[in-house]
C-alpha cells in the first residue's frame, strides 16, 4: 500500500511540476539586440533610388538648433517621459531598438498570413471577389495571396528604401546632432546611434510604411497606425530622436510613399483578376492550340488566381524583357514526355518518407501563412540581423529581396496564364497531394521562380551564404515534386525563371552605389 | 483500456471510445490478472465546427478515420491498476486532393487507484477512484495537417477524479479530468493563429473534460449510455475558410453508448461494442464512432480470480 501511495504522488507531483512550468514560446526575433550598425553608410543619400528621381524631391525644412526656446522645449517632453517609464515603455523601446525595417518587415509578414485566405463560395457555386472598395465586408480585401503579397512586400521594401535615402541625405545635409548628444541629462536608453538625428530614420519608416499598407491592407488602418506611434513615442522615449525630428521623418515618409501608391493604383495589379469571359477565353485558346486547358481542382471550381498578374509592371526589367526571358513552352500534354513528368509524380506521392513530409510542411506556405516571399523574406531578415546594417542598408537590400520577388511573381504568373498548363493531379486523380493545390496552372512552378529569384539576390549580398541559399531553393523547389503539386519539368523551369529575375536584381544590386 | 486516446485525439478526429475496465469505468481489474485484446474503431464525419460556424467541405467530403489499437489492463493490486493502449490510425478523405495519413499515434498509460469502495447496505456500493495518466507519441508523425494528421504529437498529464454507485444492476459513474499538454514543434518555421509566431513551437493549452454514464451492470453485461464534455483551455478558433491547427480551441459535447458481453463457456473473454456522436463542437468534426473489440484475461501468478467480473455486488473480490 505504501509504494501505491508513493506512485500516486509521483505522478501527482509531476503534473503539479508540468503546471507549473511557462508554456510561452518565444519567437526568434523577440530579443533581438538593440540595431547597432557596423557602418551607418553616412553617403546613403547618394543610393540610387527606385522611383524618386532625386533624394530632395520633397522638401525637408531646416531643423530648430539647440538652444533655442523650441528645441528645449523637445528636451523636455523626452526628459519628463525618462522621469518614470513602465515596463510596458521599456519594452516597447527595446522592441523597435532591433530595428525599424526588421520590425515592419515582419508586421508585414503578419498582415499577408492573416489575409491569405481564399473566399468561400456563393450559394450558386460562384465565388466572391475582395473589394477594395469595401473592404471590411465579407470577402474582406485583400486575399493577400502569393502574387498579392509579393507585391505588397515590394512596394513596402522599396518605399522604405527611397525614404531612407532621402532620409540619409537630410541627415547628413542638416547634421543635427541626437538628443543626448545636446543634453548630457537626456539619456540614450537603447543606445546610441552614430549618425545625425534630423529627420528620424524610425519616423521615415513608419510613415512610409504605414501610408502603402493603407492602401494594400486598408482594413488594418488602425492596427499599423498604432505601430506607428509605439515606434515614434520609442525613439522619443529613449532619447534617440526629438518630437521634431519624428514629425519631418514621418511626413517625408508619408511623401515619398505617395509616389508608391501612385504607380500601384496603375500598375495594372488592381484588373489582374480578371472576368469570367477571359477565364473561358484562356481555356479555349489552349485547347485550340491542341494542348489541354487547366482546370481548377476546387470543388466547387474555383475562378484561376490573379490571371493577369503577368501583366502587371515589373520594377526591374521591362515588358518586352519580360517576353523574352519567358520560359520555353512545356512538353504538350499530348506528348508521352509530358505523361512520364506525370507518371513520375505519381509514383513519388505513393509512399512519402517521414522526411519528405516535413520538406514539404517547411516550404509549402499555403493558406494562411505569409507566402513563399514572405518565408525568405523571413529568411533574409534572420541572417540580416546577424550583420548589423544601417536601416538604410537593411532597406536596400529588402528592397532588392523585395523587387525581384514581385518581379519573379510577375514573370511566373506570365508563364503560367501563357501556358495554361494542367496539374499533375488533373492529368492523373490519383495522385493525391501532401499540402493543398494552388489554384492556377501548373508550369512554371512558382516556389521555385520565388526561391532561386531570392536564393540569387542573396547569394549576391551575402556570397558566404550562397551556398545555403541555393541548397535552400533546391529544396523549396524539390518540395513542390514531392508533395505532388509539381512535375519535375514545373520546378526545373521555375529555377531557371527564377534565375534570370535574380540576375536582373544583381544587376541593380551592382551599381545602386551601395556597394 | 480504449479511453485514454480520447483526449488526445480530440481533433477534427475525435476517436471516442468507452469501455469495461478502462480508465473511465469504475471497474477494476483483479490482482495479478491480465487483460488485453485488439480494439477496431472506426469514425467519420461530413460537418465539422469552423469556429463555432458549422459547415461542410466540398474539398473534403467525408473525412475517415480507422484505429486499430492493442490495449490493455493490469491489476497490480485490487485496488490499482496500470492500463495501456497502443494505436495504428489511418485517416482519408473522400474528396478534394489531400493525402492520406497513417501511423502508430501514442503511447498512453493510466494508473487507476480506487482509494475508497464502500458497502451501502447488501444492494449498493460506492467507490471513488483517482488516476493519472501519461500519454506521449511513439513515431515522429505530423501534428500540423490536420484534419488528416493523426494526432497532435503532444505529450500529456492527466488527472482524473471518479466516483461510482451501483445499485443492484443498475450503476451511475462521474468522472472530471484535466490534462495538460506539452509544447509541440511542427515543420514550419513560423506560423499564424490569432497573431503571427516567429517559431517552430506550438503553445498547447491543457484540456478538461467530465464524463458521466448509467446503465447496467450485471455478471456478464454491461451496458450503458455516456455523455462526455470535452473542452480546450485557451486555443483559437479557425478563421473563415481557414485549415484547422493543433492549437485551436477544441470543444465537443459527445453521446455514446457501450456494451460489453461475458460470454458464458469463455468466461475469460468478454466482447464488446460501442458508439459515439459529437452533438455539439467547436473547430472540431461532427464525428460519428464505432468501435469494437475483444479482451482476454490471462491470470498471471496467483489471481484469487481467473475472470473478469463486471459485477461489484456478488462479492467475488
Amino acid at each position: 500500500m505504501k509504494k501505491i501511495f508513493y506512485i500516486i504522488t509521483g505522478i501527482a507531483l509531476s503534473s503539479v511540476i508540468c503546471f507549473s512550468c511557462s508554456k510561452n514560446v518565444e519567437g526568434r526575433t523577440d530579443k533581438t539586440p538593440a540595431l547597432n550598425p557596423v557602418s551607418q553608410d553616412l553617403n546613403a543619400g547618394e543610393w540610387k533610388l527606385v522611383l524618386l528621381s532625386r533624394p530632395d524631391t520633397f522638401a525637408v525644412a531646416a531643423p530648430a538648433v539647440p538652444g533655442t526656446p523650441e528645441y528645449t522645449g523637445y528636451l523636455n517632453e523626452i526628459k519628463g517621459y525618462q522621469q518614470k517609464l513602465s515596463g510596458e515603455q521599456m519594452n516597447n523601446m527595446r522592441y523597435w531598438a532591433a530595428g525599424g525595417v526588421l520590425r515592419w518587415n515582419e508586421i508585414m509578414r503578419e498582415l499577408v498570413a492573416k489575409y491569405n485566405l481564399p473566399p468561400y463560395q456563393n450559394d450558386d457555386g460562384t465565388y466572391p471577389a475582395p473589394n477594395a472598395a469595401d473592404p471590411f465586408n465579407y470577402p474582406m480585401f485583400p486575399f493577400a495571396n502569393p502574387p498579392y503579397a509579393a507585391r505588397a512586400y515590394a512596394y513596402i521594401s522599396a518605399a522604405q528604401y527611397d525614404a531612407l535615402v532621402a532620409c540619409w541625405y537630410y541627415k547628413k545635409l542638416y547634421n543635427q546632432k541626437r538628443p543626448y548628444d545636446v543634453d548630457s541629462s537626456v539619456k540614450a536608453i537603447s543606445g546610441r546611434v552614430d549618425l545625425p538625428s534630423y529627420p528620424s530614420e524610425a519616423a521615415v519608416i513608419a510613415g512610409a510604411t504605414v501610408e502603402i499598407m493603407k492602401m494594400m491592407f486598408p482594413t488594418e488602418v488602425a492596427f499599423v497606425q498604432q505601430k506607428l506611434e509605439d515606434q515614434e513615442e520609442a525613439a522619443i522615449m529613449s532619447g534617440v530622436a526629438t518630437r521634431a525630428d519624428i514629425k519631418a521623418g514621418e511626413a517625408l515618409g508619408r511623401q515619398i510613399a505617395s509616389v508608391f501608391t501612385a504607380r500601384a493604383r496603375t500598375d495594372k495589379a488592381g484588373q489582374a483578376g480578371g472576368n469570367p469571359e477571359l477565364w473561358n477565353n484562356m481555356a479555349n485558346n489552349t485547347a485550340a492550340r491542341g494542348e489541354k486547358p487547366w482546370q481548377s481542382l476546387e470543388v466547387p471550381k474555383r475562378p484561376p488566381m490573379l490571371p493577369l498578374f503577368g501583366e502587371v509592371k515589373t520594377f526591374l526589367f521591362d515588358s518586352a524583357t519580360l517576353v523574352r526571358i519567358r520560359p520555353a513552352a512545356p512538353f504538350s500534354t499530348e506528348s508521352s514526355e509530358f505523361a512520364q513528368q506525370n507518371d513520375a509524380a505519381y509514383k513519388q506521392i505513393k509512399n512519402p518518407t517521414r522526411e519528405q513530409e516535413r520538406i514539404v510542411q517547411y516550404w509549402a506556405d499555403g493558406v494562411g501563412t505569409y507566402t513563399p516571399s514572405g518565408h525568405w523574406n523571413a529568411i533574409a531578415a534572420e541572417d540580416f540581423i546577424k550583420q548589423n546594417y544601417s536601416e538604410v542598408r537593411w532597406a536596400r537590400n529588402m528592397a532588392l529581396l523585395n523587387m525581384g520577388q514581385m518581379d519573379a511573381a510577375t514573370l511566373c504568373w506570365n508563364t503560367k496564364y501563357f501556358y495554361f498548363n494542367p496539374r499533375p493531379t488533373q492529368m492523373m486523380p490519383d495522385i493525391k497531394t501532401l499540402t493543398g493545390i494552388p489554384n492556377f496552372p501548373s508550369y512554371i512552378s512558382g516556389h521555385s521562380t520565388f526561391s532561386e529569384a531570392a536564393a540569387t539576390i542573396l547569394g549576391h549580398i551575402l556570397p558566404a551564404n550562397a551556398d545555403k541559399y541555393e541548397a535552400m531553393s533546391k529544396e523549396a523547389a524539390m518540395s513542390r515534386f514531392i508533395s505532388g503539386i509539381h512535375t519535375q519539368m514545373d520546378c526545373d523551369s521555375g529555377l531557371v525563371a527564377g534565375k534570370r529575375v535574380g540576375e536582373f536584381t544583381v544587376l541593380r544590386a551592382r551599381t545602386d552605389g551601395a556597394e | 483500456m480504449k479511453r485514454n486516446l480520447l483526449t488526445c485525439l480530440l481533433l477534427l478526429a475525435i476517436q471516442f471510445m468507452a469501455n469495461a475496465q478502462t480508465d473511465i469505468d469504475g471497474l477494476m481489474m483483479a490482482k495479478n490478472n491480465f487483460c488485453v485484446g485488439p480494439v477496431y474503431s472506426h469514425s467519420s464525419w461530413k460537418n465539422y465546427w469552423e469556429g463555432t460556424l458549422k459547415r461542410d467541405n466540398d474539398n473534403i467530403g467525408t473525412f475517415n478515420s480507422n484505429m486499430f489499437a492493442l490495449m490493455g489492463n493490469y491489476g497490480i493490486t485490487d485496488r490499482l491498476n496500470v492500463l495501456f493502449g497502443v494505436p495504428y490510425i489511418k485517416n482519408k478523405v473522400t474528396a478534394g486532393t489531400l493525402h492520406k495519413d497513417a501511423g502508430i499515434q501514442d503511447l498512453s498509460l493510466w494508473l487507476k487507484w480506487m482509494p475508497v469502495e464502500k458497502k451501502l447496505g447488501s444492494r449498493s456500493v460506492f467507490s471513488v477512484y483517482t488516476l493519472g495518466g501519461f500519454s506521449t507519441p511513439l513515431t515522429n508523425y505530423q501534428a500540423d495537417y490536420l484534419p488528416i494528421a493523426i494526432g497532435l504529437h503532444s505529450t500529456n498529464f492527466s488527472g482524473r477524479l471518479m466516483v461510482d454507485y451501483q445499485n443492484k444492476d443498475f450503476f451511475a459513474t462521474a468522472s472530471g479530468t484535466y490534462q495538460y499538454r506539452n509544447n509541440i514543434h511542427i515543420d514550419r518555421t513560423s506560423y499564424y493563429t490569432d497573431e503571427m509566431h516567429i517559431s517552430n513551437e506550438v503553445e498547447m493549452p491543457d484540456m478538461a473534460s467530465y464524463n458521466v454514464r448509467t446503465g447496467i451492470r450485471t455478471f456478464r453485461i454491461v451496458a450503458e449510455a455516456f455523455f462526455q464534455q470535452n473542452y480546450t483551455l485557451g486555443g483559437f478558433d479557425i478563421r473563415r475558410n481557414d485549415m484547422p491547427f493543433p492549437s485551436n480551441r477544441m470543444n465537443a459535447s459527445i453521446a455514446g453508448a457501450h456494451f460489453k458481453y461475458i460470454l458464458k463457456k469463455l468466461p475469460n473473454l468478454s466482447l464488446e461494442a460501442g458508439g459515439s456522436y459529437v452533438l455539439k463542437g467547436r473547430n472540431v468534426g461532427q464525428a460519428r464512432e464505432f468501435n469494437v473489440s475483444a479482451f482476454y484475461i490471462f491470470p498471471l501468478g496467483h489471481s484469487r480470480v481467473s475472470s473478469s467480473h463486471s459485477c461489484k455486488l456478488c462479492g467475488i473480490r
